[in-house]
């Protein structure tokens, strides 16, 4: 299961292992594509179900029901015949759908027929003071150790910020007999109201009897803080305390760790990188590729599903990857499409599965002074630049972000502007007056994750490689 | 409407942001035209390479004119632009390619050109000490270095801004034509006229060049970069190879620059290029087999700039052979960075005064044209 692609080519190769990557492998082999599936981690699931084949948490109900139900995909793909290689590494990506991946240390290339992204969310930076502070740490984070080793908290621990996936954190966290001192909710009072016309699509949906039970699950157990308008995290070198303002009232309290978290994005790196077409999403504040009903995107031959294509939770991105999977089937081998599920109960299945969403989308809008930051706040921790470090290079002539790189280096550093890249639009479409569509995004380019020179310098050799005069 | 202006310069990369600021520094009031931003393709994104090292003969007066003004570059334009001086060193891996270099600097010397000194092994690992010990020594031009291209870029730009030069961003030049003596250009809703226009547009001035009569024999290129993690610091000068394509630069906080000129697939069209992976493992092997600290360092990223190489390889640079008042200034041909700041000076020095004390003669666009009067 380890070992580089058997094969040069194939029909599909699908990118990512999470709810979407699964479905999308299962239902291309199921119709007998030849199918690759190429996931970065040590065992399929993605971040919704990681580890789902060798948690230790082994008590069901501590994770949900809805963990579970990842396992029986995982044996969909396991049992069909897509090829499945974990810990592989995708870096790169182009208009040729020629995919660069590292594999054990080796790099290879592949050619695939058809694409499908689906390298699901990444959480939306959460810049406050003190951010990047040891002792800080993103909730995303703290659930992987969660499902990956069953670790949990022991320390004085404050969770802060908003989201389903706050509180499902939470309930996790507590369940697993960790420690949570304090919530702090950042949701706006005022999102109550705007999610109101939205409200009945999501008492319909499945999610709002489960969200319900969870808050008030993790409410019997924890002090909740509801409308936290400030928040900065201060220490010597180590997080020391959280100092919050709600209501009116300001208070610091000590704390060892603070998990943070507001809400995910689509994780673009590698669909940018390739050349996809991407466009500000007013609703839920992030890039989303420019889609067809069928995921297509508007390279030919590349499909996104799951939340990669837009934020819309795991169900919906089980549908997506089977929707993405079919229009392959339908392009590549049409006559064996006949076995697949129909189109139109895939698409019903998908608005089923997104009611609610814009219910979710309005009330936990990040509110705005928890996305663009101020002062010397950093804002791109790689390179340490802050807020007023950004504006400072607006004023003399930044007009975007791929031009801030010549003065700050935002975005050049090892994330690639993962940390960063949604609050440098921000901060500079507030600074210039422009919206974040005009602002733009930063130039993405492969490989979207590092690799070595080694590894570079021993992949295979072609005949172009000759001697000419040298030129720089 | 129709505006007035002294010149029109089209292509807001280094040289037409450098002719634009040294027309501003003789008076004049140019504007500069350029559909995207200045800097966004190859002025912007190249190795920052400040070279006399290496030059075809034809373009050295212009490379050492240029040299000058970046030696003063900060006084000029009010930003350092990145801009070290730590030499450039050319490596010979052998001893033909080494006699190469010692008949290239006797050759330069018999010119009069002094800039190339032939080194031999001991000075060749004093200045890089990581080279291999097989390498028996090379050339080096120790005026030289490099600066950010990004930045440099928009200080010229910036700069002419600042003295009075007009600049359009975002908005591509359009129907170029001359009418009733003067040249005139759409800009969106707005027509710019003046006495002179300027060809800068890099890799769009070949179509702009063919349009007005005048066709090169030029192609869009994409010379591809990429740049390592941070490593311990090893090496000050930049180093390029005799033999091989490579170019090699440590930055002051660690990272390293490897380019060389293997080249991506451009679409001009779309402003975006396809990485050729597999040529840029050439350039890792190459560095591999050079440079061992360099193993373990990481590639963080690699990208290309989309510019025009002529058949010759040797820019256009200088007054039209056709049209009075129009001059061209493209065809770097992948290594224009460093000639920026001086062809903007010669430039000012031909519309100006209608001749320089530079010698560009070989550079014309006439030596295309052997038959046009």
């Amino acid at each position: 299961m380890n070992a580089a692609p058997k094969r040069d080519s194939y029909d599909v190769v699908v990118i990512g292992a999470g709810p979407a990557g699964l479905a999308a492998a299962a239902t291309a082999a199921e119709a007998g594509l030849s199918t690759l599936l190429l996931d970065e981690n040590a065992g399929p699931g993605g971040q919704v179900w990681r580890a789902i084949a060798s948690t230790p948490v082994t008590e069901r109900s501590y994770l949900g029901a809805d963990y579970w139900t990842g396992a029986s995909l995982v044996d969909e793909v396991r049992s069909g015949g897509a090829e499945i290689i974990q810990r592989a590494t995708v870096w790169s990506l182009d208009r040729n759908l020629e995919i660069g991946v590292s594999v054990g240390g080796a790099s290879s290339f592949v050619k695939a027929r058809r694409v499908i992204l689906a390298t699901g969310a990444l959480e939306r930076p959460f810049p406050i003071p003190g951010w990047t502070l040891p002792g800080v740490m993103s909730a995303g984070a703290a659930q992987t150790m969660l499902k990956s080793s069953g670790l949990v908290p022991d320390g004085k621990t404050v969770i802060a910020g908003q989201g389903p996936l706050l509180w499902l954190l939470a309930a996790q966290i507590l369940r697993l007999g960790g420690r949570i001192d304090r919530i702090l909710d950042t949701t706006e009072r005022r999102n109550y109201l705007s999610a109101l016309p939205h409200a009945f699509a999501f008492l319909t949906s499945r999610y709002f009897a489960k969200g319900l039970a969870m808050m008030r699950e993790v409410r019997a157990k924890v002090p909740v803080v509801t409308g936290v308008s400030e928040l900065a995290a201060a220490g010597d070198g180590q997080l020391a305390t959280v100092t919050y303002a709600a209501g009116g009232r300001r208070e610091t309290i000590p704390a060892e760790l603070l998990l943070l978290h507001q809400g995910v994005v689509p994780n673009v790196n590698l669909a940018m990188a390739a050349g996809i077409e991407h466009r500000w999403d007013d609703r839920q504040l992030c890039w989303s590729p420019v889609l067809d009903p069928d995921g297509n995107t508007s390279v030919q031959g590349i499909a996104i599903a799951g939340d990669g294509a837009g934020i819309g939770g795991a169900e919906a991105a089980v549908v997506r990857g089977r929707i993405a999977a079919r229009a392959a089937v339908d392009a590549l081998a049409p006559a064996a499409a006949g076995k697949l599920a129909p189109m139109a109960t895939l698409r019903a299945s998908l608005a089923k599965a997104e009611r609610g969403r814009a219910f979710l989308d309005t009330l936990f809008r990040p509110a705005p002074q928890f996305r663009i930051p101020s002062g010397d706040t950093i804002v791109c921790r790689c390179e340490e630049v802050t807020a007023r470090d950004i504006l400072d290079a607006v004023a003399i002539g930044a007009t975007g972000p791929n031009q801030l790189k010549a003065y700050r280096r935002t975005g050049m550093g090892p994330c690639q502007g993962r940390l960063c890249g949604l609050t440098v639009t921000e901060l500079m479409a507030q600074a210039r007056g422009k919206t974040a569509q005009e602002i733009g995004y930063y130039r993405l380019r492969s490989p979207v994750k590092p690799i070595t020179l080694a590894e570079l310098a021993a992949m295979p050799k072609t005949e172009t490689d000759v001697s000419a005069v040298v030129r720089g | 409407m129709t505006k007035l202006a002294d010149a029109i310069i089209v292509g807001g990369g280094i040289h037409g942001c450098s002719t634009a600021l040294h027309l501003c520094l003789a008076g004049m009031k140019p504007v500069l035209i350029e559909k995207d931003y200045a800097g966004r393709h190859a002025s912007g994104v190249n190795a920052g390479g400040v070279r006399q090292l290496a030059r075809h003969v034809a373009e050295i007066p212009l490379s050492i004119r240029s040299m000058e003004i970046w030696e003063r570059i900060e006084e000029l334009l009010d930003d350092a632009c990145g801009f070290e001086s730590h030499g450039q060193v050319l490596v010979a891996e052998n001893d033909t390619e080494f006699d190469a270099c010692r008949a290239r600097v006797a050759e330069l010397n018999a010119l009069g050109f002094t800039h190339e000194e032939l080194i031999d092994g001991p000075e060749l690992r004093r200045l890089v000490p990581a080279v291999a010990e097989s390498c028996p020594g090379g050339v080096v031009s120790r005026r030289d270095g490099a600066a950010d291209p990004a930045r440099t870029t928009t200080a010229f730009r910036r700069k002419a801004a600042a003295l009075g030069a007009t600049v359009r961003e975002g908005v591509a030049a359009t129907n170029i034509r001359k009418e009733d003596g003067l040249w005139r250009v759409d800009v969106g809703a707005d027509t710019y006229a003046a006495p002179v226009l300027v060809n800068a547009a890099g890799a769009w001035a070949g179509r702009i060049a063919a349009d007005l009569g005048e066709p090169v024999p030029v192609e869009t290129v994409a010379p591809m970069l990429m740049i390592t993690s941070r490593v311990p610091h090893f090496i000050d000068p930049v180093v390029i190879l005799r033999g091989r394509k490579l170019s090699f630069k440590q930055f002051a906080n660690g990272t390293v620059l490897i380019g060389g000129g293997h080249l991506a697939t451009p679409d001009q069209d779309r402003n975006e290029t396809v990485l050729d992976w597999r040529s840029l493992a050439i350039s890792a092997r190459t560095v591999f087999e050079l440079f061992p600290v360099m193993r373990s360092a990481t590639i963080v990223r690699a990208w290309a700039g989309i510019e025009a190489r002529t058949r010759d390889e040797l820019p256009v640079l200088g007054p039209s052979s056709r049209h009075s008042g129009l001059f061209h200034q493209f065809g770097f041909s992948l290594h224009g960075f460093q000639l920026g700041p001086g062809a903007g000076a010669v430039m000012a020095d031909l519309i100006v005064s209608g001749g320089t004390q530079t010698r560009i003669g070989d550079l014309g666009i006439a030596r295309f044209h052997p038959f046009t009067p």
